[in-house]
């Protein structure tokens, strides 16, 4: 008689082989191939015009990378859409999670109302508001509101020093609700004795706030602040239907950048350096914002 | 007697700013929308008519008329059809795929597990666009450019969702799995048999996810589908921005057609929807 357990061990390795190698050689297929591709392409001139003529040109394209002015300017915005849409729509979803947190009778209304502007796609969202901000006051709404109540009224996407704020404004107000989401799960988490505890000691809700809330949420933050912070870097939806990038290269983001190169110019190899150093930016962003995450403990 | 009518007072006080405050700041803050669903119902000359006034949100006139427009000049039955039928294989590859990946992960005891599971947690954090060009490179070498495949077939593998799976199978109880072994179960039997009629709740929370990320996406789709009869929805509504006549009344009838399968979706799944965006924070 063969032992049992070595039969049932058997099987179970088949069986393992059976579910792993399918979605094993799919995630090698799609992700680490092409991966590979982005570095091995980033050292070889390859425009897309000319696909027999791939010559290996060293460093050359980081090289002429990091001279580009463009590639800086897609740089410097999307530091900055990053260094001010994260805080912003961070805050905005913790304000309306602390608004909605409470177990009261209608709140899901609320939530809901919140959230609403989730339940749209980020393209309609940019259509919409690409119609909401136009200059001219008897056509945007937003402009129409400002000089009813006696300001002046601003070119809100076609000039370069504002550009880039109403993309950030737009995106926040769109993002909040998922995240709001997420902090009202971490609100729930916190056990209401703790409050009741600092309600018997005078605390202010200001207090509690600071005391209570906020130390509990600490790992929902970390959280929300690294995903919001990732979305944030991989901006191209909004300046691609807004701006196209404009006006004068003021929304023109890294992932912008890498698909005029590659998609548009035809500079393949290029773009894919661009992309490399993109992915560089990105784990680089999410280690630095992990070090600061830590260092509050 | 008088502190408690006046802790009454202040119940009621608070409760009253709850109600009105958020009701203030709700409409406030969906107000974008609203005015995007009234202006949908008006006639083209009536949008941008009463701008500053608090009539730009009352369609007097309200018709259905720009959606007719919109059904016939965009082809919305054909484009959600495209939709639709690209995100329905997805899901089925994913979770399907990902969910015997993720048990496997979970429960099997197999040489290269750690490696396999490294593997995944390293490949969440790599992002689509770091690796769009050499994708579509590999795409136009299938001859997949322009087809449901190119869709379709590099989204099935999502290391999100094996993650999602993995984290759910873990809390499996082993006696369960035991038990059913003794039984005469083997191990694809009684998963598919015993564990997955026990995890819908997983299912429905990886499948709302990535229905919305789909659903939404619209990167990829513009690379990809160049073909006018193949649109997905966002692409579809993006070109028909840019189209002459441009009509805003249809445009902002087009927006509003687009957001109803997700409102949908959001009303009947919620609760899973709601669950798994919150999970994925506490887990990680």
């Amino acid at each position: 008689m063969a032992d049992p357990n070595r039969i049932s061990k058997r099987s179970e390795h088949v069986a393992a082989a059976a579910f792993v190698t399918p979605t094993l050689i799919l995630l090698i297929a799609f992700l680490v191939v092409p991966m590979i591709y982005t570095i091995y392409f980033s050292i070889y001139r390859y425009q897309i015009m000319r696909p027999n003529d791939i010559t290996f040109v060293d460093i050359q394209n980081y090289i002429k990378l990091f001279k580009d002015k463009d590639f800086w300017h897609a740089f410097r915005n999307t530091l900055y859409f990053t260094v001010v849409v994260v805080p912003v729509q961070c805050t905005l979803a913790l304000a309306l999670a602390l608004l909605v947190a409470s177990k009261t009778r209608g709140v899901a209304f609320f939530r809901t109302m919140y959230f609403a502007p989730q339940l749209t796609s980020m393209v309609v969202i940019s259509i919409l508001w690409t119609i909401l901000y136009n200059s001219n006051p008897s056509t945007g709404l937003i402009n129409s509101l400002l000089t009813s109540i006696g300001l002046e009224s601003v070119n809100f996407l076609s000039n370069p020093r504002t550009a880039m704020n109403s993309i950030i404004f737009m995106s926040a107000w769109q993002g909040a609700g998922y995240q709001m989401m997420i902090f009202i799960a971490g609100l729930q988490a916190i056990p209401a004795s703790h409050y009741e505890a600092a309600s018997v000691d005078g605390a202010t809700g200001f207090q509690k706030l600071i005391y209570i809330t906020l130390p509990g949420l600490k790992s929902t933050i970390k959280y929300v602040l690294m995903i919001t912070m990732i979305q944030a870097m991989k901006l191209f939806t909004q300046p691609y239907v807004m701006t196209k990038g404009g006006p004068q290269n003021a929304t023109k983001t890294l992932v912008y950048y890498i698909y005029t190169e590659g998609f548009q110019e035809g500079n393949f190899g290029y773009a894919c350096s661009a992309a490399a150093v993109f992915f560089v930016i990105v784990v680089t962003m999410s280690l630095i914002m992990k070090r600061i995450t830590m260092a509050k403990d | 007697m008088n502190t408690k009518s006046s802790i009454g007072r202040k119940n009621a006080l608070s409760r009253f700013l709850f109600y009105f405050g958020n009701l203030l700041i709700g409409i406030v803050f969906v107000s974008p929308l609203l005015w995007m669903v009234c202006a949908s119902l008006k006639p083209e000359a009536e949008i941008f008519a009463n701008m500053n006034s608090i009539k730009t949100f009352i369609p007097t006139h309200a018709s259905l008329n720009n959606y007719i427009e919109v059904f016939t000049r965009l082809n919305i039955p054909n484009v959600l059809k495209n939709t639709l039928l690209y995100i329905a294989l997805i899901l089925a590859g994913d979770l399907f795929f990902n969910s015997i990946c993720g048990y496997a992960l979970a429960k099997f005891d197999f040489k290269g597990r750690n490696l396999v599971l490294s593997l995944v947690i390293a490949l969440m954090v790599l992002p689509m666009e770091a690796i769009m060009l050499p994708l579509y490179i590999e795409m136009s070498q299938l001859h997949w450019v322009n087809t449901l495949q190119a869709l379709v077939i590099p989204f099935i593998p999502k290391c999100f969702s094996i993650y999602m799976f993995r984290q759910f199978f873990v809390d499996v109880p082993d006696e369960l799995i035991e038990a059913a072994s003794i039984d005469g179960c083997g191990p694809a039997r009684t998963f598919f048999k015993i564990v997955m009629p026990i995890s819908k709740t997983v299912y429905a929370t990886v499948f709302i996810l990535d229905f919305v990320a789909h659903w939404n996406d619209f990167m990829w789709p513009f690379l990809v589908m160049t073909g006018e009869e193949k649109r997905t929805i966002q692409l579809a509504v993006q070109v028909f921005f840019g189209t002459q006549p441009v009509h805003y009344s249809a445009i902002m009838a087009a927006l509003v057609i687009s957001a109803i399968p997700m409102i949908l979706m959001f009303v009947f799944m919620q609760k899973y929807y709601v669950e798994g965006i919150a999970s994925s924070g506490i887990k990680g």
